[in-house]
């Protein structure tokens, strides 16, 4: 396992000296961008100072631990001690969607927005119990190597690289949408020239360095996005508890809340502008039952008036409205009927606050329960997904044993715990700070950060005075879930350059996760594809270069899709993981517990739950013009609840109707079930 | 290698602490959402209502604890029953 030369404790030793450094450096720097601002440096240069100095670092990384070794390109050498791998773990796991959008998931449905942070954390138990020791015992490249091994043959490596690549591709768009939107933040440079800034990041890394540089990297990146995502929370939290770990404390806050969401619900203004909205919205509703009469008679209504007015010499500025909304009156039918469109949407404003720990609301029983069967199924989807996701299960092949393969999903969860224990804690903090600062404060003089970010993207955040009373309500204000974390820092009155670093913070998430699933599809693509299907006389360095030559393709098809914008980011997110939790999870986890499942009953398990999936998706969610009932009330993104148990049923019922796996492979079972049995040294390392 | 009985009684004791362990995380999982209206309305943790504050963090720091349990168990029984991988050094 280890070269002569290589002592894994003086590694590790060295590991902790250098990180120790690192984070030291870090510091420092971030001490010196707050003195610079302080003498007056411009908030685009701090920028500029993140954006470069952090993607610089990680190319550094990734230049320093370039290899074409093999082993060291597929698994960093088989030598990353239980608690790096876990930082590196926890930074490919945490994307862009964690980073930003989780608190502003959280900020706008309360309690759903939980089912969210308990699906991304406990799947760890799954992979703790149930792969993660016994894939580490197995001990190849990928995740269909194992596939491939357990159940012999080809077909069933082909398949594991049609479902890796699948879910990996869906994933990776959704963090270079990421990468784009930080960086033309952070700079003021046009998305696409984003994109490829970020781009040029991740190339450099896993490309020179393949999984040894992504794993260097991903622990440096992963110490930038926790010092990024805790630093405002801790403000934010003396602020308003009076104690720097607002985790513990904010129950209290969170009843505070409660007491100003009943406050707004009965205040008489507040309702006076819902009611301006259900108004609006029923008016809209009318017109469309009835389109052509409807826009006909609108714009002779404001004909009429203007005509009145000039009949009756009003004054000037009257006119001079009455004229606009005659040329602001929407051209034919069509365009009108969009316009009541979306004024019948409004009816979603017309509804008070929800409270926020008030959990699955509904009118009546019936509803409540969907609500309920829908938060169960997103928890189970993201649970069982994260158990199947091929870019994080890879990552249990790169440490020294099958022990610290234990002890590393250990402290995996350990690293996503302080991040998503947090979030809702910054949900609450944020949403109370609002309620009470912003709210029925008077138009004049709104808080600086809510007109500089209203101005950045009315998508994020808009606030209108509706009824023209001058003062804010909490219904005249539109937020957007991404404002919440980019904000904070400004909502707590901190400096700009701890907005500088939440910015380099959601950069570090979405490029480590981008860097590990890139790497995933090109090691899908060069190792089991070509090398185990295609040529297996090709030489190890035909393989790495083929790899990374894959790498920069599919990066570049990834941005390229990245750059049409496909809809919305979270169903892609959550279709990555209902599409693993349905084809890899039944395969692998019976693989493992279960001698007598067979190759046929993996294929056809496999078609089968991925089949289902992916049929309950594409006749039920909107995007694909179907609509086609639910079965239950279940939501389309978590088709993998009917995908999985159907994938199990199946690879039962057809491995009891197929022969029973050879002895080979029953002897492999028995390999991988044991850390150490005497005699087996062949398999777990062959390079 | 031929298993013997030491092997299979090795699995066996794994199997146990995995579905004791699995059992826990279901619990701590679904029947928590399952009774959330309930839980919620029941009682209050450090100013949380129960069920808020399970799904925030004290499921979290469950799983987080299962985790760990697991590798300290496996780690004993592994040295128990001889297939230990010994000192890495």
């Amino acid at each position: 396992m280890s070269t002569p030369a290589f002592s894994q404790s003086a590694f590790n030793k060295n590991l902790k000296k250098y990180y120790t450094f690192y984070t030291g450096g870090f510091i420092a720097f971030l001490i010196a961008l707050a003195i610079a601002e302080q003498m007056g440096m411009s908030k685009a240069w701090i920028g500029y100072w993140f954006l470069f100095a952090t993607i610089g670092l990680y190319a550094g990384i990734g230049w320093m631990t370039r290899t074409t070794d093999v082993a060291e390109y597929y698994v960093a050498g088989r030598r990353v001690p239980a608690f790096f791998n876990g930082m590196a773990t926890g930074a490919d796991w945490m994307s862009a969607a964690s980073f930003i959008g989780m608190a502003g998931t959280l900020f706008l449905s309360g309690f759903d927005g939980l089912a969210w942070v308990m699906g991304w954390t406990g799947g760890f138990c799954l992979v703790a119990l149930f792969l993660a020791p016994y894939l580490r015992k197995f001990g190849q490249f990928t995740i269909p190597d194992f596939l491939a091994e357990r159940y012999g043959g080809g077909i069933v490596r082909f398949m594991g690289v049609i479902c890796a690549i699948t879910c990996s591709f869906v994933y990776v768009v959704a963090q270079i949408y990421g990468v784009g939107l930080i960086v033309s933040r952070m700079t003021g440079l046009e998305f696409g020239v984003g994109v490829f800034v970020g781009l040029a990041g991740i190339l450099v890394c896993a490309m020179l360095g393949g999984m040894r540089a992504v794993t260097w990297t991903q622990v440096a990146q992963y110490i930038v996005l926790i010092i990024a995502y805790m630093t405002p929370v801790v403000w934010l939290g003396v602020k308003h508890t009076g104690i720097p770990i607002p985790q513990l404390a904010y129950g209290y806050t969170l009843q505070k809340l409660g007491d100003v969401e009943k406050k707004i619900t009965n205040d008489p203004k507040e309702i006076e502008v819902r009611k301006t909205f259900a108004d609006r919205s029923a008016a809209g509703k009318a017109a469309l039952a009835n389109p052509d009469k409807a826009f006909a008679d609108g714009k002779a209504q404001v004909e009429k008036n203007l005509a009145d007015l000039k009949a009756s010499n009003a004054p000037a500025d009257k006119m001079a409205a009455a004229e606009k909304a005659v040329a602001a009156y929407p051209r034919d039918v069509s365009a009108a009927k969009s316009i009541w469109n979306r004024e019948v949407g409004l009816i979603a404003r017309s509804g008070g606050p929800r409270p926020h720990a008030q959990a699955f609301p509904g009118k009546d029983e019936a509803a409540q329960n969907t609500a309920r069967l829908n938060f169960i199924g997103i928890v189970f989807c993201m649970m069982f997904g994260t158990a199947a996701l091929p870019h994080i299960l890879m990552r249990y092949y790169t440490t020294p044993s099958v022990q610290e393969a234990r002890t590393s999903v250990f402290w995996s969860l350990v690293c996503i715990f302080l991040l998503y224990f947090t979030a809702p804690c910054l949900a609450v903090l944020a949403k109370y700070d609002m309620y009470t600062n912003l709210v029925g404060s008077s138009f004049a003089s709104l808080p600086a950060w809510a007109s500089a970010w209203a101005k950045v993207d009315p998508g994020l955040l808009s606030i209108v005075d509706i009824n023209g009373d001058g003062i804010v309500q909490l219904a005249e204000i539109v937020i957007g879930g991404d404002l919440i974390v980019l904000a904070t820092p400004e909502i707590a009155g901190l400096p700009y350059v701890v907005s500088g670093l939440v910015a380099a913070g959601g950069l570090a998430a979405a490029l480590s996760t981008a860097d590990g699933l890139l790497l995933t599809i090109a090691n899908a693509l060069a190792h089991d594809f070509y090398y185990k299907l295609i040529d297996p006389t090709a030489t190890t360095g035909r393989r790495v270069f083929l790899s990374k030559f894959l790498l920069v393709c599919a990066a570049i098809t990834a941005a390229y899709v990245t750059s049409l914008k496909p809809g919305d980011i979270l169903f892609l997110v959550g279709a990555a993981f209902s599409l693993g939790a349905s084809s890899f999870f039944p395969c692998l986890v019976m693989g493992i517990f279960w001698k007598r499942a067979s190759k046929w009953g993996a294929i056809i398990g496999m078609a089968a739950g991925l089949g289902i999936c992916v049929y309950y998706m594409v006749t039920r969610y909107p995007f694909f013009g179907i609509n086609m009932p639910l079965w239950f009330g279940l939501s389309p993104v978590s088709a993998g609840m009917f995908g999985l148990p159907v994938s199990m049923v199946t690879i039962y019922i057809v491995s009891w109707l197929t022969p029973a796996p050879n002895k080979e492979v029953q002897e492999l079972v028995e390999h991988i079930r044991y850390p150490n049995l005497a005699g087996d040294t062949v398999v777990s390392e062959a390079r | 290698m031929e298993l013997t009985a030491k092997h299979h009684e090795y699995w066996r004791k794994n199997l146990v602490i995995t579905a004791i362990l699995f059992a826990i995380w279901f619990v701590f999982t679904f029947v928590e959402i399952w009774f959330a209206r309930e839980l919620n309305s029941s009682m209050t943790f450090l100013g949380f209502p129960l069920a808020f504050y399970f799904s925030a963090q004290g499921s979290l720091a469950i799983y987080v604890a299962l985790i760990g349990i697991y590798a300290v168990l496996m780690k004993k029984l592994d040295k128990e029953y001889g297939v230990d991988e010994g000192d890495l050094e």
